[in-house]
């Protein structure tokens, strides 16, 4: 059995279905992220495992123990909440100490880890303050010191960066990494953010609507996503309807290609992605396809084009100038061109809704 | 620049009110209360409070206001707490009963408490069928407590509702992420961050409650003279509107003293809460 597991675990809201039998099986002292867009289950799984929402079926293990009826204050796992949750009547030591001093524990004791805890978050000297002379990232870093001076088997992160802008959400990612490091403990981390999860996590949890559709590390998710819903969530992506005429040649947008995939069958319906940095720009009739520039963005590092071909208009990223109204041909070379089995259950269907 | 002048503009009908309906007689009682009917000043109608009936009505309200707002406050925190608790979607309409008496004339319910207390009303009548012992409060001060805790009690509910549907409810799941049952939750995190509705609810309640005479003259029946009963009765009965005037004055102090020492309850606890 693994460190912690859902089993067939269902919840609904008012009738509606928020997980439907979720299974999830999760490794000790990983950093694990679940990652979709909102209401797609991920917050209800966290809560689920943090203990303040009750599944209607199923069985939540942690360690082997049943834990699906413990109540919160009884299981060794810890939360850091989205909106930091703070004791705004506590000064930031009151804050810490508040779990150790449940715990009974000697006060010599409790001063050390809340010293301990605030040299790990790089807030030394802070004890006394109060919250409210504090800034959103520093009582973010408060948070996190008061839910890991429990030295807690799991830490729950709810979407703890979702406050902050955008340089400090990148530091934080960093510093969280370093606490994961330093700590060694199971993190469990919700975010909506692709680029926080490709960031930090071992592993990455794609949900949608309640189902899981892809579990594979950052590499995996981002290079082999396995339906058009993680191609799509995951960075950007051309989504094109093809046909697989056989083994390594697939036919889109009326013209044939050659790609690497096998094992789909003969002229079976799939849908095929290619990634904006893996199209490459031609002079006309070179490539596999010719267009016309329609749209030319400066986005830093990069230019992003809209390329019409046909019917299609294709998102391409080149470090390249292009004139809008050039024509070009587009080729992309076998390895990088990603099929995938279009959904046949209705229930398959479900999960790819929120890309139409 | 414009825009604060704007802004003063639109205070004046607020301060022409002030003026006329809270300054102005403010001003007429204190000339009353530091004269005598010959119209010289004399101290004699504020030093009158130190007569032993003046002094026995203002304890006796005292107690009856305290009484009332500890009752008050014993009943509506636990409703308070329930009513925030309760997952309803139509939280709006459960808040709404119990303001609804509210809405109804303050006299015919307490009236209605008259007819339910008195010797022969529905209490005894109930209690007689059940074969046990006639009470007989009316015209008591337990009646008067009574009739006051029934009138002020929604003023204790709505402060505390209010502060309580404030506290973020993931300060309250944190607490118990952190480790913390039930009780700890509520005796650390719910009832302190609760603290200022219940310093309002004890303001709204014990200011009216000391000053009140209305509840005392229909359940005490002229029995039971509050401070206000007596006040009352010398600007109608006895016309004395100097002596009125003057044990106003007093027990206006006495409200101001309540609430100041309220208010320093709430800063020093403000301060800091011990560990």
């Amino acid at each position: 059995m693994e460190f912690i597991q859902f089993d067939h675990v269902s919840k609904s809201y008012e009738k509606q279905l928020i997980l439907d039998e979720l299974d999830l099986y999760i490794k000790e002292n990983t950093f694990v992220t679940l990652l979709g867009p909102s209401g797609c289950g991920k917050t209800t799984t966290l809560r689920l495992l943090g203990g303040f929402e009750k599944p209607d079926s199923g069985k939540i293990y942690l360690n082997g123990n049943d834990i699906t009826a413990l109540p919160a204050n009884l299981r060794p796992i810890n939360t850091v909440f989205q909106k930091y949750a703070l004791f705004p009547h506590m000064t930031i030591e009151e804050n810490i100490g508040f779990g150790l001093k449940i715990q009974k524990k000697s006060k010599d004791y409790i001063n050390d880890k809340i010293k301990y805890a605030l040299k790990l978050v790089n807030l030394d000297g802070f004890e006394k303050r109060s919250i409210d002379s504090l800034s959103g990232g520093q009582q973010q870093r408060i948070a996190i010191a008061r839910a890991i001076v429990n030295e807690p088997k799991v830490l729950l992160l709810d979407e703890p960066l979702g406050a902050l802008d955008l340089k400090l959400r990148q530091s934080m990612q960093y510093e969280l990494m370093k606490i994961k490091q330093e700590l060694g403990i199971t993190f469990l981390y919700v975010t909506h953010d692709q680029e926080e999860a490709l960031t930090m996590s071992d592993t990455i949890v794609v949900m949608n609507q309640g189902y899981i559709q892809q579990i594979g590390t950052p590499e995996d998710i981002y290079n082999e996503p396995e339906n058009a819903f993680v191609a799509d969530f995951i960075g950007e992506s051309n989504i094109i309807e093809g046909i697989m005429i056989k083994d390594e040649l697939v036919s889109f947008l009326g013209v044939q290609v050659p790609c690497v995939d096998k094992g789909f069958g003969t002229m079976k319906p799939v849908d095929v992605v290619i990634r904006p940095e893996d199209v490459e720009l031609d002079a006309p009739g070179k490539g596999f396809m010719d267009g016309v520039i329609t749209d030319c963005l400066f986005k830093g590092v990069h230019y992003e084009l809209d390329v019409q071909c046909g019917e299609y208009e294709w998102l391409v990223h080149t470090t390249k100038y292009f004139e809008v109204g050039q024509k070009v041909s587009l080729n992309v070379i076998p390895f990088n061109i990603q099929i995938m089995n279009k959904p046949e259950s209705e229930d398959e269907e479900v999960l790819k809704e929120d890309d139409q | 620049m414009i825009n604060k002048m704007r802004t003063s503009f639109l205070a004046t009908p607020y301060a022409i009110w002030v003026m006329i309906c809270t300054i102005l007689p403010l001003f007429y009682i204190l000339g009353y209360a530091l004269t005598n009917d010959a119209g010289s000043f004399t101290l004699s109608n504020l030093t009158a409070i130190a007569d032993p009936v003046h002094l026995k009505s203002l304890w006796l309200s005292i107690r009856v206001a305290f009484f009332t707002t500890a009752i008050c406050l014993l009943l509506a925190y636990p409703v308070a707490l329930i009513l925030h608790n309760l997952k309803l979607t139509n939280k709006g309409l459960v808040v709404f009963l119990f303001i609804l008496p509210m809405w109804m004339n303050f006299m015919l319910r307490i009236l209605a408490w008259q007819i339910i207390l008195s010797n022969n009303g529905i209490l005894n009548s109930i209690l007689s069928t059940l074969g046990l012992p006639t009470l007989h409060i009316l015209y008591t001060e337990t009646a008067v407590t009574l009739g006051m805790v029934y009138d002020f009690l929604p003023y204790m509910i709505l402060p505390i509702y209010n502060a309580l549907s404030k506290i973020n409810d993931q300060v309250v799941e944190a607490a118990a992420d952190l480790g913390a049952n039930w009780w700890t939750t509520f005796t650390k995190v719910t009832l302190p961050l609760s603290k200022d509705g219940i310093i309002s609810g004890i303001i709204m309640v014990f200011v009216p409650a000391l000053s009140s005479f209305v509840v005392s003259n229909l359940l005490g029946g002229g029995k039971v003279l509050l401070i206000g009963n007596v006040i009352e009765q010398e600007f109608t009965l006895a016309r004395n509107w100097n002596l009125g005037s003057g044990l106003s004055i007093i027990l206006m102090i006495f409200v101001l003293l309540s609430m100041s020492v309220m208010n320093k309850v709430d800063d020093s606890e403000n301060g800091g809460m011990p560990v």
